[in-house]
């Protein structure tokens, strides 16, 4: 088992080994001795407290994944509840179909749940924000209407009585211990996605998600994913919930609930496990303690999510990450490593070339790029220079799939790159970085290196969760490159540090070892030195320069001519969506047109 | 038959109109959807049965306060949820700051007025038939006066060129000089009335209920969604086609399904078009 950083990134040096894993794992072995110990209060009114939030918590671990790590704001997950309490109680009753086991019902309904979780979930990967909110709250009142009035199988409003576990997990201590148990298998398993390059995904589908894409990350494949996990432990938190209500009707899945859901994730604090953990707890505890406010819990509730929204964003894991402030190396210098970089590119694969033949490209009625002819070939740095507007950008986002020209032909090879998806440029080896560096801000500088390598990836959802040994492997292999890829652009050290913490030029540096991390056969590089001083432009020229020598193309669009002929083994020099001049830099250098027009002198 | 369901449709279809315009006008200024414009409508109702009823004002006295307050709403709604939030617009914190406000103005709306729906007043009487009772033919007038009320503000008035402006082009109307953020918490102020107007005009049909605000969310945003953002001719258009095809569900298949059927062709209609049937393409994304 692996234990990631339990909170949003912590800075500091790398540190691995039993000790770290240990300290990350202080906090939930902390709250499940409280967890432990609640029954030897001798209470019973606080262990089924303490059952009402490990049953929370079970949905929220998989809500946590969904709003947390992946943004999507679903606020109608007490649908889900009502679903899984709903089809594990009339399964148990046997009114439909003969009687089942409790616990076979409940994994009927984690089933079902995975189901309806798609459905609910769905909507996502067409609509943004308000709209997908909107869908997930029209959902959860659908479905309690639904349950109303389907009264042969749901009861209507006299409701049902929910599944009787067997023994020993029919007396309040063996359920609450059921519960918890479930509760821990939860949290270790969200942990693990957390921590595996799906968790890495869903945040930067979250924060970048034009960079996700140029790394290969399939957004509807992952959310789907995300979605069947979090809809299977939200049912079955719904059949435990109908056990530990013992009868069920529509009027127990309020709206509260949902909102609880939601909020515990936000007030836990995004991109975390243990925030969300501590805020499902205390706001079920909430209204126990201060019973003239029961009334009042829901406003407490939006209370709390617009104190949260506009004071503390962060949530409650911002709080407690300690690090966060601690220093940098105030003198550090980017110091590329070309021994670094041969290894990583040792395996690099070598491809044919990509030749643009006729492109064209208008918006409206602005031609972005009229008839262009171009190919870059492997183990060569092609320059693109020309004035603004001249269609530089523009050639680099229809090679990596972002427009569609309206005529002409890109290939590789033989293949036509125009019939592909943006996401498989990955695959086929095309990496890019970002005229604005794309990164996640919140994840640390490795995290957003270990991005890059996403395709490389083999281990399923599946196998993540339950820390399989396939993902371990991935693990692995993919720390082991990004550590490369920083070494190999003068990054390392930094491993750690939060990415939002860099400077500017350092971030560009990010960006191409995360581009490298694919193992590039094609390397594009939108103004890469762009904000960059005087010798940090040199060391970026020597590592372009050492990025070729490995065999590997490069399109460099940029506008320091310096730079472009100092590295540059072709140029090509648009103007207005054309080419002006196209050749070696000595010949582009005296070119009459392209001296006067663009170079100046 | 059929005329009861063109008088009920046609009426709950105006009353959706006018919180889509409600979000509208809100989002114009911000760019920002409120979750308050369903609670507006609510409030709309709750306000008017207190002025008229509880308090025993005359009604023309209890709707100019109702509207009043519904533009206190408004106000307060930008200073609380929306102007900390402009910032990050790009975070979509908008979307949580405006539900906890929404839900703290239902919250104490429960406390406060009460959990049962309440009867709402009799203004002024019907033209004699059932059908042409005022609980129908109120909110189409309410919804045919601020359509055509936001019209002339919009064409005729040098301030209804100013919210054009900001509408088109926030940073371009701001180097222009124009007060960005006074015409912000005016058409905050604007929508805030119009969504008390759609609840007051609504109050017989809608009752003065609590928690009517998630259902004309719900009903309010589905015109907007398929008319496109920030187009009230769509809105309105929108409204009253869910009204009526709502209405008709009603009476063919019965409540519970005519929920689910609208529920449905909402999210495949959407589905479909992201951006509204009416609506205009994606902007850039890199």
């Amino acid at each position: 088992m692996s234990i990631p950083s339990a909170l949003a990134a912590s800075d500091g040096p790398a540190r691995t080994g039993i000790g770290t894993r240990l300290a990350g794992a202080a906090p939930f072995l902390l709250i499940l001795g409280l967890a432990l110990a609640v029954p030897l209060a001798g209470n019973d009114y606080w262990t089924l407290i303490a059952t009402r939030a490990a049953i929370y918590w079970i949905l929220v671990s998989g809500l946590d994944l969904v709003v947390g790590f992946a943004g999507q704001l679903a606020i109608g997950y007490v649908a889900l509840l009502l679903v899984g309490a709903y089809t594990t109680s009339v399964l148990a009753a046997g009114t439909i179909l003969p009687a089942f086991p409790a616990f076979a019902a409940l994994a009927c309904a984690g089933i079902v749940g995975a189901l309806v979780g798609v459905v609910v979930g769905l909507p996502a990967l067409r609509l943004r924000t308000f709209y997908f909110a909107m869908t997930t709250l029209g959902f959860a009142t659908i479905v309690t209407q639904i349950a109303l009035a389907w009264q042969d199988v749901t009861g209507g409003g006299i409701g049902i009585a929910g599944p009787e576990m067997p023994a020993p997990f029919d007396s309040r201590l063996g359920f609450y211990g059921l519960c918890l148990a479930g509760a821990a298998l939860c949290t270790w398993m969200t942990l693990n996605v957390a921590a595996s390059r799906w968790g890495r995904a869903l945040v930067a589908v979250r924060d970048a998600e034009v960079a996700a894409e140029a790394v290969g990350i399939a957004k509807p494949r992952l959310l789907v994913a995300v979605f069947l996990f979090a809809g299977c432990v939200a049912a079955i938190a719904g059949g435990l919930f109908a056990s530990l209500q013992t009868y069920i009707t529509p009027d127990a899945f309020t709206f509260d609930l949902s909102l609880l859901f939601f909020i515990a994730v936000l007030i836990g604090g995004r991109g975390s496990v243990l925030g969300p953990l501590i805020g499902t707890i205390v706001l079920t505890i909430l209204p126990e303690v201060a019973a003239p406010l029961a009334a009042w819990s829901t406003f407490l509730y939006a209370f709390l999510l617009l104190v949260i929204v506009l004071v503390l964003p962060g949530g409650i894991a911002d709080l407690l990450d300690r690090g966060k402030n601690r220093p940098l190396p105030a003198e550090r210098s980017i110091a590329p490593r070309q021994t670094a970089l041969q290894d990583l590119a040792a395996s690099a694969t070598r491809s044919a070339p990509i030749t643009l033949a006729g492109v064209r490209l208008s918006f409206g009625a602005v031609k972005a790029i009229d008839g262009l002819d171009l190919a870059l070939r492997p183990g060569s740095v092609h320059g693109l220079i020309g004035p603004n507007g001249s269609g530089k950008t523009t050639t680099l986002n229809v090679i990596s799939g972002y427009y569609r020209p309206q005529e002409g032909r890109v290939t590789l090879g033989a293949r036509s790159l125009l019939a592909e998806a943006r996401e498989a440029r990955a695959r086929l080896r095309i990496a890019r970085t970002f005229q604005t560096p794309r990164i996640v801000a919140e994840a640390t500088v490795i995290e957003n290196v270990m991005l890059g390598g996403s395709v490389a990836g083999r281990a399923t959802l599946a196998e993540s969760l339950l820390s399989l040994p396939r993902h371990r492997e991935d693990e692995r292999a993919l720390r082991d490159s990004a550590r490369l890829a920083l070494r190999a652009v003068g990054l390392d050290g930094l491993d750690e540090v939060r990415a939002g913490r860099l400077q500017h030029s350092e971030l560009r540096f990010l960006e191409i070892a995360r581009a490298l991390m694919l193992r590039p056969a094609f390397l594009l590089l939108d103004e890469p030195a762009a904000g960059l001083s005087a010798a940090e432009i040199q060391r970026l020229g020597g590592l372009i320069r050492a990025v070729a020598d490995a065999g590997i193309g490069v399109l460099l669009v940029e506008h320091h001519a310096d730079l472009i002929f100092a590295i540059c083994d072709e140029v090509t020099v648009l103007n207005l969506g054309r080419v002006l001049a196209a050749g070696k830099p000595s010949e582009i250098r005296s070119h009459r047109e392209v001296v006067s027009a663009y170079l100046g002198g | 038959m059929l005329a009861s369901i063109l008088a009920s449709g046609l009426a709950v279809g105006a009353i959706y109109a006018l919180i889509g315009i409600t979000y509208n006008t809100m989002f114009s200024t911000s760019r920002v959807m409120s979750f308050t414009a369903g609670q507006l409508g609510m409030l709309g109702g709750v306000l008017g049965s207190l002025f008229t009823l509880r308090l025993g004002l005359p009604w023309p006295l209890g709707l100019l306060l109702t509207i009043a307050c519904g533009a206190l709403v408004g106000v307060v709604t930008e200073f609380v949820a929306v102007r900390p939030v402009l910032k990050s617009l790009d975070q979509h914190l908008y979307v949580l700051s405006t539900l906890a406000l929404a839900l703290m103005i239902q919250q104490v709306t429960a406390i406060g007025w009460s959990t049962e729906p309440q009867p709402f007043p009799r203004l002024l009487g019907g033209f004699g038939e059932t059908v042409l009772d005022e609980k129908f033919w109120l909110p189409v007038a309410a919804c045919l006066v601020v359509v055509v009320g936001l019209e002339l503000l919009y064409r005729r008035t040098l301030i209804g060129h100013a919210f054009l402006a900001v509408a088109e082009d926030n940073f371009a109307a701001r180097a222009l000089g124009l007060p960005e953020r006074r015409l912000r918490v005016m058409s905050y102020a604007l929508a805030g009335g119009i969504g008390a107007l759609a609840g007051y005009a609504g109050g017989e049909l809608l009752l003065a209920f609590f928690a009517n605000g998630p259902h004309l969310n719900f009903y309010g945003f589905i015109p907007v969604a398929l008319g496109g953002l920030g187009n009230n001719r769509g809105a309105l258009v929108g409204g009253l086609v869910l009204g009526l095809f709502q209405q008709a569900a009603n009476f063919v298949v019965g409540g519970i399904f005519a929920s689910v059927a609208v529920f449905t062709l909402f999210i495949v209609v959407l589905l479909a078009a992201p951006q509204g049937l009416l609506g205009s393409a994606q902007a850039r994304r890199v």
